[in-house]
């Protein structure tokens, strides 16, 4: 099977189709699960009680939003090297969810700061570039929305998009380069520094997150493909077909 | 070369040379980009003088000593090499304990003292059930014990 074949929004549109409800259906499961587990089979943290159980939802949030962000920057570079159409349309149904998940970092980060740390807010090198991304998703989906070309719209957004993941690396490792009131990370490559059954409720909730990103960013692609192809015998049909039902 | 081939240089290059100069600004802002500074930065004078500024480390154990007024607390702040001693008057948070992360912010006097006007705990990454951590704390006890 060539999978090139599906770099065509003609073909790939039916297999976004096929898969989402797949994506959805595990999303559902893993994020059942690892929010079961998370919340009431995990034991408390010694040190902070109960209040570390937002990490359930805040680690894999601020996980996603950085892995969005780069993902957003590999479809940018095929989209600008190939000049596939179908990669700017990913690239563009993958922002919103970036921003969400950046948000809900940023929001439950700020809620547990403020019984843990003392305060909702500080200035250092791990929150302010973490709020930089949530600006840059922001800018992503600001400048593709207001720029009439679609063309041109495409090519602005995958620049801001390239241009942009310099920031996702100095978030992940800005407590290690400076002195941040944020901790290090308790899960790297070799090793956690969790109890397991904590560890697996993070883990589990991860997987939940990502499959539920492809479950909506599949089905976020298949509107802005039938949008920009609706010049297109193929797509007009469909268009049709969806209007009438 | 192919056109394609072309581009994915061109944005290669790009990116290396965005990323080098990203890594020039950060490293030439290093200094402001911490959150805090440590006592031995402090004791070296590397900390800004007379204006403010946090300092962060660890509350030495048996270093907090609460005023007869309930409201200031003196404590000393190490990196283990150096000690910096605090004052501060104001609620502490919750998780502000001895033997754990604390960065205060403040002005250090001529006498040496830093007088914080705010005071966060810094939490570490170890996530652990109340029950290892007796464990951990008790193998602690007898190692030292051992010794």
């Amino acid at each position: 099977m060539n999978i090139f074949r599906f770099s065509s929004p003609q073909t790939f549109y039916p297999l976004a189709g096929r898969l989402v409800p797949v994506f959805a259906v595990l999303a559902a499961a893993f994020l059942a699960a690892g929010l079961y587990i998370g919340f009431f089979e995990a034991p408390t943290d010694a040190v902070q009680g109960e209040v570390y159980r937002i990490i359930h939802i805040h680690v894999a949030a601020a996980w996603m939003s950085m892995f969005i962000y780069l993902v957003m920057a590999f479809w940018s570079a095929i989209g600008l090297g190939l000049g596939t159409r179908l990669s700017f349309y990913m690239t563009q149904a993958l922002a919103p969810t970036g921003a969400l998940f950046c948000f809900i970092a940023l929001w439950t980060g700020a809620l547990w700061g403020r019984p843990t740390w003392g305060a909702y807010w500080v200035w250092d090198a791990r929150l302010t570039s973490q709020l930089l991304l949530l600006f840059l998703y922001f800018g992503f989906i600001a400048l593709t929305r207001s720029i009439e070309d679609p063309r041109r719209a495409d090519k602005a957004g995958a620049i801001i998009a390239l241009v942009g993941a310099v920031n996702v690396p100095i978030i992940y490792f800005s407590v290690k380069w400076w002195n941040t009131l944020h901790q290090g990370a308790s899960v790297k490559p070799g090793g956690s520094s969790m109890a397991s059954v904590m560890l697996w409720a993070m883990l589990l909730t991860a997987l939940g997150c990502w499959f539920y990103s492809l479950a909506v960013t599949l089905t976020r692609a298949r509107s802005i493909i039938l949008e920009r192809e609706r010049h297109t015998d193929w797509a007009s049909i469909e268009i049709a077909r969806l209007g009438s039902k | 070369m192919k056109p394609r081939h072309k581009r994915f240089l061109l944005i290669g290059i790009a990116l290396t040379l965005l990323a080098g100069a990203t890594a020039l600004v950060l490293n030439a802002f290093n200094d402001n980009l911490v959150f805090f500074h440590t006592p031995s930065e402090v004791a070296a004078g590397k900390a800004p003088q007379g204006r403010t500024f946090r300092i962060g480390g660890m509350v030495v154990a048996g270093s907090v000593q609460r005023a007869a007024d309930g409201q200031t607390v003196r404590f000393m702040i190490t990196d283990t090499a150096q000690v910096v001693p605090v004052v501060y008057k104001g609620a502490l948070p919750d998780l502000f304990k001895e033997a754990k992360g604390a960065v205060a912010q403040g002005k250090l006097g001529a006498d040496g003292v830093f007088t914080a006007s705010e005071v966060l705990a810094k939490h570490d990454e170890n996530y652990m059930p109340p029950e290892a951590k007796d464990a951990i704390d008790q193998a602690h006890a007898t190692a030292k014990t051992l010794k």
